[in-house]
């Protein structure tokens, strides 16, 4: 007999929250705490979605995405989940650039960049005050014709090399291009600007061990192996939910699953409107990452003065496009030294080298063609590691590769999305429950409600809009 | 509640929302904006606590009401009259 990883469950709930990413997580624990009787459905055997980590024979503990979040993270761990999760976030303090444009250190922050733009940039305190203040004012519901190219050229016109500074490492964040609104950018700079880049202590494995014993004392049942297969609706509303093969009834859903996954795999078309339809058909998903983990030996340790967070090109100039090409220019290296994990006595130190990348150039590659392209990135990241971190070659002990293919399998996002949908997402995401009453979506979308702190901030703004409906 | 006692509460929510600042002069006409470090995320916790705490509703077409404690205390005074004070 196949465990049954539905045993004891209950007939009916008042939410069921489909997927444990950050977004789906929250929800559950702020319904939850609210009284509410709610059910966690993921279908991988770990909780986490895209704030995951996998372990290796000898030791070795990568992180796929702790490379950096804003300040902004602390507050939210505090609110939404406890303070013993909050007092882990630490700052990462050496961030570090070097392209064919220039090369410098930073902590991040709006007095370093200040700092930076008029010593080693030349522009006018003036002009940079004016940035910083327009990018912050921005709200999702200004002007959403003016891009971010257009945002740079404005105040520094023909600058590549600033607009590198302050684009690429959003670009790597979130997958934005200079093309995206400008409001997309000025939302998300001004949260990692105000007080620079943070870190949990302790990794990803700890972050979502405590974040899943607050949810069991907050009352939530969580259920791992569980891929809810179908959306149930009845005269407009939320019915139950389909997972291994049984009916569970709901008062109300939170999908955390892709937008596009959740309307036409699991409610289904017939159920929509036809404008509706129209627009999230039109809605891009953004691009997805290549990855390459990277291991010392045990005895071996990296120079803290290498930094924490390296953005790194021999691209001649910065083009968002070019960030996303096979033919990769630009890394982003994340130095993960012992005090990652300060309660693991081992005392590794790891690189995770990353990249944004196409779907089409990983997708439909046979499996011979497929693993060999993986061990070319694998062999063109330790050459470019080598300046960072001399004799890499013979230092690395441990490599392994994870392209779009992986992001796909692991998550089920359409295309190994990595950071959800482009700025469209949003709208067609909050409009489902004017759809159909008590399902709603929660998950990165729009650009701004991605990373870390943007599925956990939009897992709030749902589970408020859950709790209005129930209360009711 | 009365605006007194509604006033006093707003300032026990705004205590475990921003437990950093400092409250006693705050200027009721002034927004609280400028007065403190506010972001939309802790408009919004206002909002949940409210519901929380007084089962108030205030739905997201009215949150431009919450701008500063007069204008917050005036747009609930109707709907928290009949509830007592703690
Ligand atoms: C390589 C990489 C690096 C990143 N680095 C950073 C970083 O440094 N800082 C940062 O802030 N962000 C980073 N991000 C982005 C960040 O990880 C994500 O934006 C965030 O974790 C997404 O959370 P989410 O709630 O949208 O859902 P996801 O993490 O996408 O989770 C969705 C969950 O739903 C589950 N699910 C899907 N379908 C079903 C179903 N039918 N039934 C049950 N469960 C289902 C999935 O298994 C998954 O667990 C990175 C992302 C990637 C890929």
């Amino acid at each position: 007999m196949p465990r049954d990883f539905l045993k004891d469950v209950k007939d009916k709930y008042d939410v069921i929250v489909i997927g444990s990413g950050l977004a789906g997580l929250t929800s559950a624990n702020i319904l939850g705490r609210a009284g509410y009787d709610v059910l966690l459905l993921e279908q991988h055997y770990k909780l986490g979605g895209m704030a995951t980590w996998f372990k290796r024979p000898k030791g070795h503990i990568f992180d796929i995405s702790l490379h950096g979040f804003p300040y902004g993270m602390l507050k939210s761990c505090r609110r939404y989940w406890n303070q013993e999760i909050a007092d882990r976030i630490v700052p990462l303090r050496g961030i570090l650039f070097d392209n064919p444009q220039f090369t410098l250190k930073t902590t991040y922050d709006r007095a370093s960049f200040t700092d930076l733009l008029q010593s080693k940039f030349g522009v006018a305190e003036a002009t940079i005050k004016e940035f910083f203040d327009t990018a912050r004012g921005m709200n999702f519901y200004d002007d959403q014709n003016l891009t971010t190219k257009e945002l740079f050229e404005r105040f520094f016109p023909g600058r590549n090399d600033i607009t590198r500074l302050l684009m690429e490492p959003i670009t790597y964040a979130n997958g934005s291009t200079l093309e995206d609104p400008a409001i997309t950018y000025g939302i998300v700079f001004s949260n990692f600007m105000s007080k620079g880049v943070y870190t949990f202590q302790g990794g990803t494995d700890l972050m979502i061990g405590l974040m899943k014993d607050e949810l069991e004392a907050n009352g939530v049942d969580i259920r791992i192996n569980c891929s809810a297969e179908k959306i149930n609706t009845e005269h407009g509303k939320v019915k139950s939910v389909t997972v291994n093969d049984r009916d569970i009834q709901c008062r109300s859903v939170v999908s955390n699953a892709n937008l596009l996954t959740t309307i036409f795999k699991m409610v289904g078309e017939e159920q929509f409107d036809k404008d509706y339809l129209e627009d999230a058909k039109a809605v891009r998903v953004n691009n997805s990452s290549t990855q390459v983990y990277m291991a010392l030996g045990p005895e071996d340790h990296i120079d803290r003065d290498t930094g924490d967070l390296l953005f790194t090109s021999t691209a001649e100039r910065f083009e968002t496009n070019r960030l996303l090409s096979r033919d990769i220019t630009s890394r982003t290296f994340s130095v993960y030294y012992p005090d990652t994990r300060p309660h693991d006595q081992r005392e590794r130190h790891l690189i995770v080298s990353s990249t944004n990348a196409r779907w089409e150039d990983w997708g439909n590659l046979d499996n011979e063609a497929y693993e060999a392209s993986k061990q070319d990135l694998i062999e063109t990241t330790l050459d470019a590691l080598e300046k960072y971190l001399p004799n890499a070659r013979e230092r690395v002990v441990y490599t392994e590769a994870a392209t779009p293919r992986t992001f796909y399998h692991y998550t089920r996002h359409h295309e190994g999305a990595s950071f959800g949908t482009k700025f469209e997402g949003l709208p067609v995401s909050q409009a489902l429950p004017s759809q159909i009453t008590g399902l709603y979506h929660a998950g990165s979308v729009g650009i701004i409600m991605s990373g870390w702190l943007g599925a956990i901030n939009y897992g709030v703004i749902v589970s408020n809009e859950v709790d209005q409906l129930l209360m009711q | 509640m009365t605006s007194a006692e509604i006033r006093a509460a707003i300032i026990d929510i705004l205590e475990t929302i921003a437990p950093d600042e400092d409250l006693t002069n705050l200027d009721d006409a002034k927004e609280f904006r400028d007065q403190m470090e506010l972001d939309s995320m802790d408009f919004l916790d206002i909002v949940m606590e409210l519901r929380k705490r007084y089962r108030v509703q205030v739905p997201e077409e009215d949150y431009e009401n919450l701008v500063s404690m007069a204008s917050t205390v005036s747009y609930l005074e109707p709907k928290m009259v009949d509830i007592p004070a703690e």
